[in-house]
């Protein structure tokens, strides 16, 4: 057992033995839902069942289980089996010599088994092993090191590294959502920051609803946010951590400052700032304060947006009459317009993570709805259709799509969608929500 | 014992309802329908008595009362102020010019039909274009402030056009007004 590499504090990465190199097991992550792999996930076993703060750690093994079984499921490109269709426990032993007919016999391609196990030191460890049933070979075997309390990241990563190993492509499932939650009539709302899970758990309010907030946005280091607060009816621009719940304003803007996102690198945020009835785009180094122009075309240039490599920007402007996206290098130049449908508008442009899409709210006939083109306008793809589905978010791995969804008539919920455009699911809140936006994946 | 007091309650009953029927019929008879005049006469108009006017000039009550409006309305993305706008504003400035103590807040608001940002943005534009134009009128900048609240706070609930009318406007908020 040899240790692949220490995942920040609480989290330890370990391989177990040596995967299987050679697979034919595989899920073609551009087919959607139309054909989404068996796949069957018995409750993880234990070594011997110990009491842990987070429960004991046989009970654990079935929570890590259905953490599991929920996140590949919502994935769209698995098909998890009814475990009452199992025919057997997986004790200790079958965990990692699991008896492939068995599991053959009800349909399951793959078979993810693992066990939770507690240590000396107060930590628990959970295995993780994913078969080929019909080539009988293990495709995974990974073990993560936690606290207990932090059970559900290693049931998260566990996902991830099945999602990755059959897909191709990292994962997305240890990852957090902020997002605006939202209560009360229109004319007088009330909006809090929340933080949750991806798949809604350890839902958390970050702030209290006495100020109107907007738009939030992690850093890439995940524990940063910015968002936009109307604190003392300033609009302005913040920045949250989120473990330690300390708050800055960023600048000293005489006028509304608003629509902030970070830089890739996490030095720089790139903004808008409104003066005299003209919004253009700045960037401000994060440390320094420092504060650079980038555009001065008279009207609305807002909603900023970096490419992954930090060299270019993606935004929206209405300088040639209407909203429509655009894109310009990093400090300014060579600003182009991309989007050019059918006298349509565009808005809220997003640089995927891969680099090769960027997604938007298309505006025309009546509809707003989510959609996705290359950087240079072209392979304009539309996701979504509805009455008003706006703010694009990208998970981690660029494959699924957050959004919000306004009800006719008041009230907002979140909902994502695949690359596909057929797997569209609502997402879970307490409340109703707005504007979220999906973090980098944890370490 | 309980059914003679009951029996004692329902004759007391019965007595003070033959009371009333007694006394109903010593009352006196109803006056007569008062015929229709073939010449209806006008209901008098009172003396117009001089009321004291309770709006303290200076105030916001005043400002309502003298402007009409606090508020201006837009068409949809634009923010360009129609004649009426012009006229209300123009009202509001010459109200402004008398009560120098006051200053105004022009909050820009957007409809729902627009995305978060841009609308932000937008509402900040017709927060200046009323702006502007107080300012052309006379207003002394340094008594002007703007601040927008996008499509955050609608005026009025609902995804009706009416209610997006309603919606699209600049609203002048006076602050040191005297008090009414």
């Amino acid at each position: 057992m040899s240790i692949l590499k220490s995942l920040g504090a609480c989290l330890l990465a370990l391989v177990l033995g040596t995967a299987a190199a050679a697979q034919n097991l595989s899920v073609d992550i551009n087919q959607g839902v139309s054909r989404p792999l068996p796949i069957a996930i018995p409750d993880f076993a234990t070594p011997s069942s110990a009491s842990t703060p987070a429960g004991d750690t046989a009970a654990l093994g079935g929570d890590v289980a259905e953490v599991i079984t929920n996140d590949l499921e919502s994935s769209g490109l698995f098909r998890p089996i009814d475990p009452l269709a199992f025919t057997t426990d997986v004790a200790m032993a079958d965990v990692t010599a699991p008896s492939y007919p068995n599991w053959r016999t009800i349909g399951a391609q793959a078979l993810v088994t693992g066990f939770v196990e507690a240590r000396e030191d107060g930590s628990i460890t959970v295995g993780c092993y994913l078969y080929d049933v019909f080539s009988q070979q293990a495709l995974v075997r990974q073990g993560f090191n936690t606290q207990p309390r932090a059970w559900r990241r290693a049931a998260h990563k566990c996902a991830d590294a099945v999602y990755s190993r059959l897909t191709g492509e990292t994962g997305y499932f240890d990852s957090r959502i902020v997002y605006v939650s939202e209560t009360g009539p229109a004319t007088a709302r009330i909006k809090r920051l929340a933080i949750m899970d991806q798949d809604g758990a350890n839902h958390r309010f970050l702030t209290n609803g006495q100020n109107l907030v907007l738009t939030p946005r992690f850093a890439p280091n995940r524990d940063t946010l910015t968002y936009l607060s109307y604190a003392q009816n300033r609009p302005r621009i913040y920045l949250y951590d989120v473990e330690t719940g300390q708050q800055r304003l960023v600048g000293d803007f005489p006028n509304m400052s608003f629509a902030p996102r970070f830089s890739p690198d996490g030095n720089t945020l790139v903004f808008s700032q409104a003066r005299a009835g003209n919004t253009d785009i700045y960037t401000i180094d994060v440390s320094s304060g420092s504060v650079t122009r980038l555009t001065s075309a008279p009207g609305i240039d807002t909603a900023p947006s970096y490419s992954p490599d930090g060299r270019r920007i993606t935004f929206e402007s209405d300088r040639g009459g209407s909203q429509q996206i655009y894109v310009m290098n990093a400090d300014g130049s060579d600003q182009r317009r991309i989007s050019f449908g059918d006298g349509a508008r565009y808005g809220t442009p997003v640089w995927s993570p891969r680099g090769d899409l960027i997604a938007f709210t298309k505006i025309g006939g009546g509809r707003f709805r989510i959609g996705v083109m290359r950087p240079d306008g072209s392979g304009e793809r539309l996701l979504t259709e509805s009455w008003a589905d706006e703010g694009p978010t990208w998970s981690p791995n660029g494959r699924v799509i957050m959004f919000f969804r306004s009800r006719r008539g008041g009230g907002a919920d979140l909902y994502s969608i695949d690359l596909t455009g057929v797997n569209e699911r609502r997402v879970r809140t307490p409340l109703d929500g707005s504007d979220p936006a999906w973090s980098p994946l944890r370490p | 014992m309980k059914s003679a007091l009951t029996r004692s309650f329902a004759i007391g009953l019965l007595l003070s309802a033959a009371a009333c029927a007694k006394n109903e019929e010593e009352l006196p008879p109803p006056p007569p329908p008062q015929q229709p005049t073939a010449t209806p006469t006008p209901a008098p108009t009172p003396t117009p008595t001089p009321v004291r006017d309770t709006v303290v000039p200076g105030s916001e009550e005043d400002f309502m009362r003298q402007v009409g409006s606090d508020r201006v309305f837009f068409a949809f993305d634009s923010s360009s102020l129609d004649a009426e706008a012009q006229d209300t504003l123009r009202r509001q400035a010459e109200w402004l010019k008398q009560y120098t103590n006051v200053t105004v807040t022009i909050e820009g608001h957007a409809d729902e039909r627009g995305t978060r940002e841009y609308n932000l943005a937008l509402g900040e534009r017709r927060a200046n274009a009323a702006a502007t134009y107080l300012q052309q009128q006379g207003v002394a900048p340094s008594r002007i402030s703007t601040i927008s609240y996008g499509k955050e706070r609608p005026a009025v609930e609902g995804s009706t056009e009416a209610a997006y009318a309603q919606n699209r406007r600049a609203v002048t908020v006076l602050s040191g007004a005297a008090a009414s």
